[in-house]
């Protein structure tokens, strides 16, 4: 065994530094995409199962273990259907935009820290990286619905484009207003301002914040209550109607991997990222990855909750919402959060 | 008025109604699951419950049919056909009793119309046709049925008896 570890020490030193650098980068891609891929799946089944505990029934059951394969036997089932292309569709676009709304979800985990000094790329405009990376997200969806050429795409990519555009901005602002507190962009040291147990976060001094970019964030993503753009009762699938196979399980991955990266945005910026909620207790209170999995986790089951409980907004009322309150809300607080920031209101401020 | 804009809107920005969604899906969340595992675990169903058809045996294994098609008379669907015939011994029996169950309505009249017990709906819910002519009982099929199925029709028909 020392002998084999010797030797592959060895191996390790007579490739060239390029080649060390792009083995190491590209683990250190897979270390962080194959997980979330995997727990994307893992979430369809959790959405399942929540939803139908909800509705008293069990849900998925049957395959592997309470059903625990069950996103496996999807993911093969899609894969051996065939991919339709439309006859008029662009087929390079069409081909392209599920690869376009799939790729930033995952990218943007390059600067997520999962513990302390714990990211993949330790960015000092991480956040502004994020929100550069989601933004690009919205072309996957207005390409897909272009390269169609049917209406109905269209119309549900234009739908989903200017919902997500309208609560962008008030994301955006709730985001600011995490700036003006952490006077950072950088995601590790945004968590390291938070530090200590869990009334120093700023979830407290910033809570309307909280509410407007969790709800933002979930109408970001087209999930229940704010899903008009796939709104299955009515116009099935909104931008991706001409999908079939595996490019709209892509679509679908995509859509899941951004449930996941904005909840983890959400307990970084506002629920202490890696911290423990019981600092100063010794052994419960060290900071770990396993804190930040378990906010991630917590927001991601209110997300089911509200999909299992809400009716769909009208779309007025959502495009009401977005641009008639959450952005006069958060305007008015970040005032109110300067005023904080001016008398220095411990413990978050000072 | 303006009180009660006032409340109104401080109960839309506090989210109090939507809370009390969740308050409502969460109990459920937390309910015991009623769900009957299907192939495994069955619903209970009642002793008159009408199912699959069956023609019935004496217990010395004489048939109990006696062709007197009272089922056929009173069959509104007009899926029951019969033919008697005069068997070697003299007595009067059916030489065809076909059922067609793409006619059937399940109404259970022929049970009822049937002296002496002879045809009867079973419990039996689990049976297919994979090709046109299958849906067509003859009075083998139904015999066969009848014989497999006996001690269960009794105990149903024992179970009913009180209410006949």
């Amino acid at each position: 065994m020392q002998h084999f570890a010797g030797y592959f020490v060895s191996a390790w030193g007579a490739i060239p530094a390029w080649v060390q650098y792009l083995l190491f980068t590209l683990g250190k891609i897979l270390a962080i995409a194959v997980p979330v891929i995997l727990s994307v799946a893992y979430l369809t089944y959790a959405e399942r199962k929540v939803i139908g505990y909800m509705q008293s029934r069990i849900g998925p059951n049957r395959v592997g273990f309470r059903g625990l394969l069950q996103p496996f036997a999807d993911v093969i089932k899609l894969m051996m259907k065939e991919v339709v292309f439309p006859a008029n569709a662009n087929r390079y676009l069409f081909f392209i935009a599920p690869v376009l709304s799939m790729m930033p979800a995952i990218a943007a985990w390059v600067v997520v820290p999962f513990f302390p000094n714990g990211s993949a790329a330790n960015v000092n405009a991480g956040l502004l990286l994020i929100l550069a990376l989601t933004s690009l997200g919205i072309y996957g969806i207005i390409i897909s619905g272009w390269a169609s050429n049917s209406k109905y795409a269209f119309l549900g990519a234009m739908r989903s484009a200017a919902q997500m555009v309208a609560y962008e901005i008030a994301m955006g602002f709730a985001i600011v207003g995490v700036l003006m507190a952490a006077q950072t962009l950088n995601l590790g040291q945004i968590i390291q301002h938070q530090s200590g147990a869990f009334w120093h976060w700023y979830f407290i001094p910033l809570a309307p914040l909280v509410v407007v970019y969790f709800v933002s964030a979930v109408a970001e993503t087209n999930r229940l209550p704010f899903d008009v753009a796939e709104g299955e009762s009515e116009i099935v699938a909104g931008f991706h109607v001409e999908y079939s196979g595996m490019a709209f399980a892509v679509f679908f991955l995509a859509e899941y991997a951004n449930m996941i990266l904005v909840s983890a945005l959400a307990s970084i910026m506002f629920f202490g990222g890696w911290l423990s909620p019981f600092e100063g207790i010794p052994y419960i209170g060290a900071p770990s990855a396993g804190w930040l999995f378990l906010k991630i986790g917590i927001l991601l089951f209110l997300m089911l909750w509200f999909r299992a409980t809400f009716p769909r907004y009208r779309y007025d009322q959502i495009m009401r919402l977005g641009w008639k309150v959450f952005i006069p809300v958060t305007l008015v607080w970040i005032f109110v959060e300067g005023a904080f920031l001016i008398v220095h209101l411990p413990p978050w401020f000072s | 008025m303006l009180k009660l804009r006032l409340k109104e809107w401080i109960n839309s920005f506090l989210l109090l109604e939507l809370l009390k969604g969740m308050g409502v899906t969460g109990r459920y969340f937390l309910k015991t699951k009623i769900t009957v595992q299907y192939p495994e675990e069955q619903a209970p169903k009642s002793p008159r419950y009408r199912g699959l058809h069956a023609l019935r045996r004496y217990p010395n294994g004489e048939e109990r049919c006696i062709a007197c098609k009272l089922c056929e008379v009173v069959c509104p669907a007009l899926a029951i056909t019969i033919d008697s015939e005069r068997r070697e011994d003299g007595t009067r029996r059916t030489k065809r009793y076909d059922i067609d169950l793409f006619k059937c309505i399940y109404c259970g009249f022929c049970e009822e119309a049937c002296p002496v017990d002879s045809i009867v709906e079973t419990r039996v819910t689990e049976f297919h046709f994979e090709e046109r002519g299958q849906q067509l009982m003859t009075k083998d099929k139904l015999i066969a049925i009848g014989d497999r199925y006996e001690k269960m029709i009794a105990a149903d028909k024992a179970a009913d008896s009180a209410y006949r």
